[in-house]
């Protein structure tokens, strides 16, 4: 029961990173991604294989994410002419060309993916370095939200052309949102790989990346408590209730349906709702 | 050496001369009226020299340089700043916050330094300053997308001001204001201008732009028909021709002018 608390733990602060920095890309910037996934099989690749190798863990860990970065930088760069509509097809492709690629390499497993990653830690420690993690990336974005570069994000998000008569290099920016939020991917991406001790190229599949859409709409696009919440909660979902296990993906469809149709600004949207009836009724 | 200089400026969309082989001069310290009927490229030479449309032939040279290949954002950052002819507020920011970004400028040029930095205080009083000079002050902490489109059209000025630019390109500021609101803020471009501020002014009403205009120039059909000082230009056949083909536009005659 404890190990399975434990993990429960670990897996829901992993997608707390990964629905953060997805955040950071599409909820902050206005940067619509479908291949996120991609970004966290790199990180998970990255570290295991250079753990494997011999590394220690905390720079296979800094590795793995500065290599999912560097990913999502290339990725940045090839998508900087590409908006809206056209940006989520683009990137949704990268996420079948990461699968497709890493399916047909022997030097990263194939089908069979790798096996026989050191595993460090002890639950116990991996429960505390990814919540440890997931914290640091709620400073992150909380940070961010209110930095300069976040305030450039908003103006990207709402209008580029009008953002760049204001001297500011939104392609530059934009770059920044995808490494931040590609990064924050591949670290989460090397602890699952350390945590599982075994990873296949299905873990970091279309649906894994529209999971992690799901967890930012959910919660709220661009607030970082309500994406926080969502991840949680559509990590517990599953566990909670036998049959969303089952219709994973047609329960998932049908919430982001129902939160772009009645709130498009998610839980946190809800919350900010409750929080004006609650002022304005009398006490 | 004049402020601004376009060479033989052309540009296509789709087969039609949008703008062809224009030649215009800024001078420092002057307020440029750009007048012309409807669809006589106006907006299209605004959007060439601030670099949101790429010119297929022609050089432009600002304070010296050749900005031809320049990117909108390194144009601004040199000090071309503009207002655009339908308002494009950041929607989800309030008021002061639209100003305060662009007040920033210095920061977000770099976004390292503008992903540490946090405060706000310079910006925003830099951006209070603009809002008291623009007469909005009392709409700062509201959403743009609220605001009338009077102080939305202050709102683009101010932003526009507030990147410091050494020439201003207001694009119809007046379009849509009632005529005190017109005559107003009118008077504040012409404030702007006796500070120091070159302006470009494309314009359709012709009453405000000939009052505060110190040159004008005329344009037809992507071409530059007349420049000149307003009473002059305003006597010239063609140019009066050119107005009333715009005129019989308006009411239903046909548009010979455009061709």
């Amino acid at each position: 029961m404890e190990a399975y608390i434990l993990s429960l733990v670990v897996f829901g602060a992993l997608n707390v990173m990964l629905a953060l920095g997805l955040n950071m890309i599409s909820g902050f910037c206005g940067q619509i991604s479908l291949g996120h996934a991609a970004f966290y099989g790199t990180g998970a690749y990255a570290a295991a294989l250079l753990s494997i190798s011999g590394l220690p863990f905390a720079a296979s860990l800094a590795l793995g994410a500065l290599v999912a970065g560097a990913l999502g930088l290339v990725v940045g760069f090839a998508t900087l002419r590409v908006r809206e509509d056209f940006l989520a097809i683009t990137t949704m492709g990268v996420g079948f060309l990461f699968l497709g690629f890493v399916r047909k390499q022997e030097w990263l497993g194939g089908e069979f993916g790798v096996a026989q990653i050191p595993s460090p830690l002890s639950p116990l420690g991996f429960a505390v370095l990814a919540v440890g993690g997931a914290l640091a990336m709620v400073a992150l974005s909380l940070h961010l939200r209110r930095s300069w570069m976040g305030e450039v994000f908003r103006a990207v998000a709402a209008d580029e052309d009008a953002a760049s008569t204001l001297g500011v290099d939104t392609a530059r920016y934009k770059l920044w949102a995808f490494v931040l939020g590609t990064a924050c991917a591949g670290f989460a991406g090397g602890i699952y790989a350390h945590v599982t001790g075994l990873i296949v190229p299905d873990a970091f599949d279309f649906i894994q990346s529209v999971t992690i859409l799901a967890m930012v709409v959910v919660g709220g696009i661009g607030s970082t408590w309500g994406v926080l919440a969502g991840a949680v909660l559509l990590t517990l979902m599953p566990e909670l209730f036998r049959f969303v296990n089952d219709y994973k993906l047609l329960i998932y469809g049908a919430l982001l349906l129902a939160v772009m149709r009645w709130s498009p600004s998610g839980l946190a949207g809800l919350a900010a709702l409750v929080r004006r009836a609650l002022r304005s009724s009398p006490a | 050496m004049s402020l601004l200089e376009a060479r033989d400026l052309s540009v296509t969309f789709g087969g039609v001369h949008a703008v062809r082989g224009v030649d215009i001069a800024v001078e420092r310290g002057e307020l440029l009226g750009l007048i012309g009927p409807n669809g006589a490229g106006k907006t299209t030479l605004v959007r060439l020299l601030t670099g949101a449309v790429r010119a297929d032939a022609g050089t432009i040279r600002f304070d010296g340089h050749d900005i031809t290949r320049a990117p909108a954002y390194a144009r601004a950052r040199q000090g071309l700043a503009m207002t655009h002819q339908l308002v494009r507020p950041f929607r989800d920011m309030t008021l002061a916050e639209n100003v305060s970004l662009a007040a920033a400028h210095a920061v977000t040029a770099r976004p390292l330094a503008a992903l540490l930095r946090t405060g706000r205080g310079a910006a925003r009083r830099r951006a209070g300053e603009l809002l008291e000079r623009l007469e909005i002050t009392e709409f700062a902490g509201r959403g743009a997308a609220t605001l009338p489109l009077g102080v939305q059209k202050r709102l683009e000025m101010g932003r526009a001001i507030a990147i410091e630019p050494r020439l201003l390109l207001l694009d119809e500021p007046l379009a849509g204001l009632n005529q005190t609101e017109a005559a107003r803020l009118a008077d504040l471009i012409a404030t702007l201008n006796r500070e120091g501020l070159t302006v470009v002014l494309v314009e359709h009403n012709l009453a405000e732009v000939l009052r505060i205009a110190t040159r004008l120039l005329v344009m037809v059909e992507g071409a530059v028909l007349a420049s000149g000082a307003g009473s002059e230009v305003m006597r010239r056949g063609d140019v009066r021709a050119a107005y009333l083909g715009e005129s019989r536009a308006g009411t239903g005659e046909g548009r010979g002018a455009r061709g």
